[in-house]
């Protein structure tokens, strides 16, 4: 495993060193030096804000290839549910399924199953009334990631629960080796994924010292795909698909609503994540029960990785959801599932300290003094041109030893100016 | 020295809470243990909202002297008459505006009081309100 490892990453040859993804990093995890962007490794949070605002194309998600499948005997596909919402005219869940099949893989289990899964638990832990309030849901790497930067005393209102995409996986491996006797290392399980952040989920887990996912596909490469295999396949009846509570974990509120908490808050696109982040540290909504945190706008169906837009997307998974039948999510994961597989995590989330100035108190304290002294003389326009996102993180920059004051072009252009008058004053004097 | 004082105005609830967030932005760069930043979190939020729901206005002030963080707030009045009652859980006298923004429970003195190591108040009727609180950097409360 990589801790460093991060699906987000630049293809410098793509990029022509501007400041547009520099300003929209929430993490303030990108520099502009010398014509190109570098992003910060350990503050990145891979929520895809850069890939999505790149114009140029520059900012990529490393994913694995199609033929990563070929690897293994028995390849098991678990589709992330938005990728129901990709394609027009699908008559339901079970004929998307099948395609998947076709372009080969030996078998298919839903992420929105593993999403029952979870909520089930989420369900059975509301129950309990034993949890610091609110829970906050683990589903969506990205914003554990930012609570452990940003947000670090949050982490204990974390819900101790792997993500839909884990269970989903360590179920189909279990059933497909037993039900077709199977060696387990023979099976290959691939998400198929709508973000960078569950990527780097896989290959750098939180809470979990191993994943149990194989590969990550992109549905933007699956969507090639499957196109063509959908355009010509007969209806497949829906039968044992996850429940509509499950499927909904696609779209943003879906989860909440899933949970059935009394008082509950659904709040998708990072930034909006954040500032209410912000507000349940201020102990203000200490009265909810459970909160989501979607890094996406609309939630997964927003993902960067996604074919349609979020909007179109959404609105399909809602028309799919309403042909399931609905049943009990009691029913449909019995007691039996959740005491056979250990959903709980395995490992502490760790607070990531990379935002401080310095290991010891004092140290950062004799660095903040000097950012500060710093940022008074900068011009406070936060243009970006130095490379920095914001005059602060200039100053914060210049401490580190990355820049130097005349990188900030209006301290040289004001320099400038008084050389200029030197020169001026230096050519006029006369010879005696 | 660390300082940095905000100014905080009666009944701006546009601005309202950028204070604390910029105390708590500051302080996790320094790499303040997480439950003393909790505490600081809470109480610092507290403390801005009462100045723009109670205050004539006024201002508030972090610095870090001796391995405490101290957090000052001082107004422009109108002052606390009794401050024993105000101290009181439940006791709020925020107007409806405030009570229809979700405040006035009549936790705020007793919120802060509860999460500071230090904590004193003073207070003129007709002149203003003074609260002082120090956080240990070494987190001793609550663990």
């Amino acid at each position: 495993m990589d801790k460093r490892f991060h699906s987000v990453t630049l293809d410098a040859s793509r990029c022509k060193g501007c400041t547009k993804c520099l300003k929209k990093c929430p993490m303030e995890a990108i520099r502009v030096r010398e014509g190109r962007a570098y992003i910060l490794d350990e503050r990145c949070i891979d929520c895809g804000e850069c890939i999505r605002t790149c114009s140029y194309h520059a900012k990529v998600a490393m994913t694995d290839d199609f033929s990563i499948i070929e690897k293994y005997k028995y390849k098991i596909a678990i589709p992330a549910p938005s990728l129901y919402g990709q394609f027009n005219r699908i008559k339901n869940i079970a004929t998307i399924l099948e395609a998947l099949k076709r372009i080969g893989f030996t078998e298919v289990y839903e992420v929105a199953k593993g999403a029952d899964v979870v909520t089930r638990f989420v369900r059975e832990k509301l129950k309990s009334g034993d949890y610091p309030r609110p829970l906050i849901s683990s589903a969506c790497p990205a914003v554990t990631r930012m609570i452990q930067l940003k947000f670090p005393t949050l982490i204990p209102n974390i819900i101790n629960v792997r993500q839909p995409m884990e269970v989903a996986a360590m179920i189909a491996k279990k059933e497909f080796a037993k039900k077709h006797n199977a060696n387990p290392e023979d099976i290959g399980v691939f998400f198929i994924t709508p973000c960078a952040a569950k990527v780097t989920a896989i290959r750098n887990p939180i809470g979990q010292s191993k994943s149990e996912v194989d590969g990550a596909i992109s549905i933007i490469d699956i969507y090639a795909r499957l196109f063509p295999v959908l355009q010509n396949i007969e209806e497949v009846e829906n039968k044992d698909i996850a429940t509509p509570c499950g499927v909904a974990w696609a779209n943003a509120g879906g989860e909440t609503l899933a949970a059935k908490a009394n008082r509950s808050l659904s709040v998708d696109g990072i930034e909006n994540v954040m500032h209410v982040l912000e507000e349940l540290e201020n102990g203000k909504l200490s009265n909810l029960d459970y909160f989501e945190g979607a890094a996406c706008p609309g939630g997964c169906v927003g993902g960067p990785l996604t074919y349609e837009n979020q909007y179109v997307a959404r609105n399909r998974v809602i028309h799919l959801t309403d042909k399931l039948k609905p049943i009990h999510i009691s029913e449909a994961v019995p007691n039996s599932v959740l005491n056979s597989y250990n959903l709980e995590l395995d490992e502490a989330i760790c607070a990531n300290n990379s935002m401080q100035l310095a290991g010891e108190v004092s140290s950062a304290i004799e660095k903040m003094e000097k950012i500060n002294e710093i940022t008074e003389k900068l011009p406070g326009y936060d243009c970006g041109s130095c490379g920095s996102p914001t005059c602060q993180s200039f100053a914060e920059d210049i401490v580190r030893g990355y820049y130097s004051m005349t990188d900030c072009i209006f301290i040289l252009r004001d320099r400038l100016k008084v050389m200029a008058q030197q020169m001026v004053d230096m050519s006029n004097t006369k010879r005696e | 020295m660390i300082q940095a004082k905000y100014s905080v105005q009666k009944g701006d609830y546009l601005r309202a809470g950028e204070a604390s967030a910029d105390i708590k932005r500051v302080l996790k760069r320094l790499g303040i243990e997480g439950t003393v930043l909790r505490r600081i979190s809470v109480a610092a939020y507290e403390v801005e909202m009462n100045l723009v729901i109670h205050s004539m206005g006024g201002n508030m002030e972090m610095f870090i002297k001796d391995d405490t963080i101290w957090i000052v707030s001082k107004d422009e009045g109108p002052g606390i008459k009794d401050i024993e009652k105000a101290m009181t859980a439940g006791y709020s006298t925020a107007d409806s505006v405030a009570q229809g923004m979700g405040f006035g429970a009549g936790m705020g003195l007793p919120n802060m009081k509860r999460n500071a190591d230090k904590f004193t108040i003073d207070s003129t009727p007709g002149l203003g309100t003074e609260i002082t609180m120090g956080f240990s950097i070494k987190g001793n409360c609550d663990g």
